[in-house]
């Protein structure tokens, strides 16, 4: 049982960002990072915003982090995503990539207990082609030991 | 030579001398005309209130989604030359007030005489915005996790903004009732003879919380355009012109297509509607300061972009727009410090991505809005929330 049902349209990799999604598919999370600077960035682009440098690298990173915005969706914006409501839809910011946050849904989480400052760690949920899309669990971590970005 | 501060300065330099629309409808209520149609009929419209021959129109200008390019609507309206051709690249409704913008630098820099900037939009008889749609930048970071309406994706800008400043949800209700009581007063309001009180509102359905039914815009269907020119050659046309005192588009670092993206936009920047830039270049060209305005048309496609604005445009310190707008400041029945979205707005008038605001504000500076409000010499038109860059207008008499 994946979050949301299977048959929402899946990501569609572009020469810029194959790499992180080839990433997915192994379940690694693996953000760009600058080979130079070594300063994370995300999504992909072409080259560095800090220094310019065009080399860069795709580091993996821990998964934990900390919910930076949420929305709880209540109406369907997709025909598939009728039977699924309400759903959240989170914005983490990583411990560890710098200011880099990833769009996401954190599975296991009452609508009413959504909150900013939730601490959430990575889960691999698979995709209909076979790939993998990462998703984050707030379970085993208490508000109590939030710290509020 | 002396060159003055701003080297050919587009500063008060043209004006807004015709303005046109079609009716507006919900979503689907246009079925005896064509889009195109519409957008044809707006622009004759237009050109009718500024009381010039249709075939005077040069110049043509939009913003992204228009679906009716310059050279067709020239071929459609049978006109005789076609100078200036001009598009918005990206930013959605962010490019409203800079396509008239681009059709002020036409006329000013003697590429065209009279430019046009217009925009159809019949949600009716193509894609819904409120629904999922393919975005070709972005999407593979947001549709896979259910991520799909700009209602979603600025819930979540705004939600940030209610954790930082403790902005209270009430605050919503108070702008959507008020632009509503704008729309009662303009026949031509979608919800023109709806009233709206608060309870209603905060009872109405959640779409994306903490945005319910009635902080989401409309989904509409109509065209409306403006003629651009001169201020010498507006002397010539029928109503007293609306001066373009300072236009302006910008985005700052890092944004990108910031809520319609990734948003990986900068963390202190996160929780506005990317506007602070625009505000700064377009006060330092009008000369004056928020403070001076009589009255702004704020981009309302959900009621707390509105909030997020007053803070970006510097009409209220940042945290305090909720406290402003709950105090009746944006209410022209209430006789508030700066009335808002005066025919309703893109919530209660019409979502035409902003273009309705514009003529709005020009209604404003000739007297004849149905919420007028006394004296107004000052219009404020801001465009965009969330995607991209974002742009903005200063009218006056």
């Amino acid at each position: 049982m994946t979050y949301l049902p299977q048959d929402l349209p899946l990501p569609e990799p572009s020469p810029d960002d194959q790499p992180y999604w080839d990433a997915c598919d192994q379940r690694e999370l693996r953000i760009q990072r600058c080979a130079k600077c070594t300063r994370f960035r995300h999504p992909p682009t072409p080259i560095c915003p800090s220094c310019r440098s065009p080399k860069a690298c795709w580091t993996q990173v821990s998964g934990n982090g900390t919910v930076f915005s949420y929305t709880i969706a209540h109406f369907a914006t997709h025909p598939v995503l009728k039977d699924a409501l309400p759903y959240n839809v989170a914005v983490v910011l990583l411990d560890d990539a710098d200011d880099v946050r990833i769009i996401s849904n954190v599975i296991d989480i009452a609508p009413e207990k959504m909150a900013i400052g939730l601490r959430v760690s990575l889960v691999w949920q698979p995709l209909r082609n076979g790939g993998y899309l990462p998703r984050f669990s707030g379970r085993d971590h208490s508000l109590a030991t939030v710290t509020t970005p | 030579m002396k060159l003055p501060k701003t080297i050919a300065s587009l500063a008060d330099k043209t004006a807004i001398v015709g303005i046109g629309t079609t009716e507006y409808t919900r979503r689907g209520g246009i079925t005896d005309r064509t889009e195109f149609q519409l957008c044809c009929e707006a622009i004759e419209d237009a050109a009718k209130d500024a009381g010039i021959p249709v075939t005077e129109i040069d110049g043509f200008c939009s913003y992204t989604g228009e679906r009716h390019e310059p050279v067709l609507v020239q071929v459609a309206l049978g006109l005789p030359e076609m100078r200036y051709s001009n598009m918005v690249w990206g930013a959605g409704g962010g490019g409203c007030s800079g396509s008239v913008m681009n059709a002020a630098l036409a006329v000013h820099g003697g590429i065209c005489k009279y430019a046009v900037a217009y925009r159809s939009l019949c949600q009716g008889q193509y894609e819904r915005y409120g629904q999922y749609r393919p975005r070709p930048m972005g999407g593979s970071y947001m549709a896979p996790y259910g991520l799909m309406s700009p209602g979603q994706m600025t819930a979540l800008t705004f939600r940030r903004h209610m954790h930082l400043y403790d902005t209270p949800v009430e605050a919503l209700g108070h702008i959507a009732v008020t632009f509503r009581e704008h729309a009662l007063r303009n026949p031509r309001a979608i919800q023109y003879g709806k009233p709206l009180d608060l309870k209603q509102h905060s009872t109405s359905r959640m779409i994306a919380d903490p945005f319910r039914l009635f902080d989401c815009c409309l989904e509409s269907d109509g065209a409306a355009a403006v003629i651009v020119t001169t201020q010498e050659r507006a002397r010539d046309t029928r109503f007293h012109p609306a001066r373009i005192v300072a236009a302006a588009q910008a985005s700052g670092p890092g944004w990108g297509i910031g809520p319609m993206g990734s948003h990986n936009m900068p963390i202190k920047d996160y929780h506005t509607t990317n506007s602070r830039a625009v505000s700064g270049h377009l006060f330092e060209m009008a000369g004056m300061g928020p403070n001076e305005l009589d009255c702004a048309q704020i981009y309302d496609a959900f009621t707390g972009l509105v909030l997020m604005a007053l803070e970006d445009y510097g009409i209220c310190p940042p945290g305090e727009a909720a406290k402003f707008v709950m105090e009746g400041n944006l209410s022209w029945q209430r006789a508030g410090k700066l009335p808002c979205n005066t025919a309703g707005g893109l919530l209660s008038e019409a979502y035409l991505q902003g273009f309705n605001l514009i003529l709005e504000a020009v209604r404003q500076i000739r007297g004849t809005s149905t919420a007028q409000v006394t004296d107004a010499r000052t219009c404020l038109v801001t465009s965009g929330g969330g995607q991209g860059h974002k742009s903005a207008l200063i009218l006056a008499s």
